[in-house]
């Protein structure tokens, strides 16, 4: 149908279009007969910024699931010699032909300080290549502690890219101070970042919606005390509180657990935004006719809420939820940093900027930042993301 | 409105009674307190012959033998009463001097970036509103989501390793070196303007974008009312008409915002210092919390937190005294 409008548009004989008002109809029956998510899609489609947004979070989401594939090397692979060695650029030509390889990299001891002089070896060549054979790693739910589940993996040493010899070094981001490479330590980092971000928005969401439903639906003195709550959760500056809580996680505690803990911390101060929303959505449903007109046919408070109340403000919780991942992944970050987050061998973003917080390292070895970047990119597009969906979730 | 100011300070009370309640509780998480870190440390330097009862004694004599309630009934009331914060064990002085040597700057960073970014973003907002789809007004846009996006301490190393790339200097600190310990006099002040107003853009940058953008969008939503219409059909010139309802009527954010912005200026405050190593309460709230220097630490979180919780009160009242309609809810 769209294809006959153009054309009618573009005949020079009939500007008018005779099919047009036809089309007109046709388009607002369209428009009547489809789902909320339908409207909702085509609303969202139009903010470009929020589409491309979204495509770079997808692409960050798989690049974080099949992390031992995108990543050129294992997380604790090193080559001692190759401390703090300088990113080498990829080449895309050989002598003219196209040719994809990095140049090696010497070093020379300065005689006074001992320093490492790092000098690109223009006579090396080092090929690089996609789907390459390397180290070797298991793809598929092993991880699971559920047994016939985890058995479904299979190994595979393919990877998406990387040198093809594979005892040769690439650093196309440098290395750090145990000379392992930057990028595939990176790549590993997106997914622990990007699940704490997951996880806490989980609890987050759980909390706002229990305790915002409660506060809207009961009302009362239930509201009163939620209300307060929230409001105290508010005014507290919740940095220094989730700095004394993170310094005082035991030493011994696993990976595992310091996650766990870690999240929760997160999660606690971003579930006050959300309970908000959805008091005030059940406050205003509340009143509304088509409940009303439920209510008189009779349906029981349970469906009333899952049924008419719920759905029709799910896409106003997806939109929080993806506007309140930034400041969870920041918040990680943050934590990380200063030491008081996750701790090695946990690698996240945050840990691997850990070095930078000495200004010398940070001025000698610049590369240590792409980490920053990373944040930078996927809270821009969580946001561009969430404002699109914003945007969208009210589509009449 | 008297009635509405007393609710308000109850209320403020309050909060910040749980507060306090909820600071010394974490204070207490860690395992083992001070005393295990003081004797492990002299055990560990050959000091093996320390008599049975030591630990006991010291515990004792700081303390800390007694239940938690006890201890945070006598640590609440000597801050009520005469004002002190108790003791510090790493600097072994009274932690209110430690905490009133650092305080002043804390709230002058965080107070300039409270000016910073209302007079950065006023204008700004107000013009993006006024010329909405131009040029510059998408080019603020841009710059408003880069400011929200990237983190404050992120921001701070970033500009920390640019200026020492290309200004062959890092940036942390506050004072020159020739001032560092120099008594304080106009030399001394000027010297700190001159350095303070980078970690006052690294910290106010995030609340400025977000200022601007509520801004625009108050104002944008008062220019389409039909008042302004009326205005403008009885021949009111247009800065006369944007200057005196619409831009007056937009206002309320800014106060109302100070209540949100300044928990964030607060932390941001906290994490920068941190990472510029500012002498302000960061860095030592930080070491105390490592140390388990517990009153230094409980200190400076209980006069940040009550700092945040007076900063909101008096933008409920300002905004009280501004827009009656929330005096009579």
């Amino acid at each position: 149908m769209d294809v006959t409008i153009r054309e009618n548009t573009t005949d020079y004989d009939s500007p008018l279009g005779g099919s047009l008002p036809a089309a007109d109809t046709e388009d607002e029956l369209r428009l009547e007969v489809a789902t909320q998510w339908q409207l909702m899609w085509w609303k969202f489609r139009k903010h470009k910024l929020a589409m491309f947004s979204g495509g770079v979070v997808i692409l960050y989401y798989v690049v974080a699931i099949f992390a031992e594939f995108f990543a050129p090397w294992q997380r604790t692979q090193y080559i001692a010699d190759y401390v703090y060695a300088p990113p080498q650029p990829i080449h895309l030509f050989h002598d003219g032909k196209p040719d994809l390889h990095v140049k090696g990299l010497k070093f020379e001891r300065d005689p006074r300080s001992f320093k490492k002089i790092w000098e690109v070896d223009e006579e090396s060549k080092i090929d690089v290549g996609f789907f390459v054979r390397g180290s070797e790693y298991k793809i598929g739910l092993h991880w699971l502690p559920i047994p016939y589940i985890n058995d479904l993996y299979f190994t595979t040493d393919r990877h998406f890219f990387g040198p093809k010899d594979p005892t040769q070094p690439m650093y196309l981001m440098g290395a750090d101070k145990s000379g392992r490479d930057v990028l595939s330590r990176l790549i590993y980092s997106t997914r622990i970042s990007l699940s704490v971000g997951l996880v806490g928005v989980v609890i987050s969401l759980i909390l706002g919606i229990v305790l915002g439903g409660l506060s809207g639906l009961i009302g009362g003195w239930v509201d009163n005390v939620v209300q307060r709550i929230i409001e105290i959760v508010m005014s507290v500056p919740d940095l220094p509180i989730m700095l004394a809580i993170a310094a005082s996680v035991p030493l011994d505690w696993s990976v595992v657990q310091v996650y766990f803990i870690i999240t929760i911390l997160i999660a606690l101060r971003s579930w006050t935004g959300l309970a908000r929303v959805v008091r005030s959505k059940f406050l205003s449903l509340r009143e509304d006719d088509f409940i009303l007109a439920a209510r008189l046919d009779g349906a029981p408070q349970r469906r009333l809420i899952f049924r008419h109340m719920l759905p029709s403000f799910y896409s106003h919780i997806i939109a929080s939820m993806t506007l309140s991942l930034p400041g969870m992944i920041i918040g990680e970050t943050a934590l990380s940093f200063l030491g008081l987050g996750l701790r090695p061998p946990a690698v996240s973003w945050g840990v691997m900027l850990q070095e930078t917080q000495r200004v010398a390292v940070l001025a000698l070895y610049p590369w240590l930042l792409w980490p920053a970047v990373a944040v930078i990119i996927i809270v821009l597009a969580f946001n561009f993301l969430g404002d699109g969906l914003r945007d969208a979730a009210d589509p009449y | 409105m008297w009635q509405y100011i007393l609710r308000r300070s109850v209320y403020m009370i309050f909060t910040v009674w749980i507060i306090s309640i909820i600071t010394f509780a974490v204070i207490q998480l860690p395992p083992g307190d001070y005393v295990t870190t003081m004797v492990s440390q002299m055990i560990q330097s050959g000091m093996d012959d320390l008599p049975p009862d030591f630990e006991a004694q010291i515990r004792a004599q700081y303390g800390l033998d007694q239940p938690m309630y006890v201890q945070y009934a006598k640590w609440l009331r000597n801050i009520v009463v005469k004002g002190e914060f108790g003791y510090s064990y790493i600097y072994r002085r009274d932690a209110r001097t430690i905490i009133l040597e650092r305080l002043p700057v804390s709230f002058a960073i965080s107070s300039f970036s409270i000016l910073f970014v209302w007079i950065v973003a006023l204008p700004i907002g107000i013009y993006s509103a006024v010329k909405q789809y131009s040029k510059a007004d998408y080019f603020f846009t841009f710059v408003g989501f880069i400011g929200l996006a990237i983190p404050n301490f992120l921001f701070a190393l970033i500009l920390l390793f640019l200026s020492y790339r290309y200004g062959n200097r890092a940036m942390i600190g506050l004072f020159s070196q020739e001032y560092e310990t120099a008594p304080w006099n106009l030399a001394k002040f000027l010297d700190l303007v001159k350095h303070l107003w980078i970690p006052v853009i690294i910290i106010g940058t995030a609340g400025t974008a977000g200022l601007i953008r509520t801004m625009r969008a108050n104002l944008l939503d008062e220019l389409n009312k039909p008042y302004v219409d009326t205005a403008r059909s009885k021949g009111l010139s247009e800065g006369t008409l944007l200057w005196k309802y619409p831009v007056r009527h937009a206002l309320n954010p800014f106060v109302s915002t100070i209540g949100w912005i300044l928990p964030s200026l607060i932390a941001g405050e906290l994490i920068v210092s941190i990472v510029l190593n500012l002498p302000t309460t960061g860095p030592v709230v930080y070491n105390a919390l490592l140390d388990q220097d517990m009153y230094v630490a409980a200190g400076i979180i209980l006069i940040l937190s009550t700092l945040t919780v007076l900063g909101t009160f008096i933008s409920d009242l300002l905004l009280a005294v501004l827009d009656p309609r929330i005096r009579l809810q």
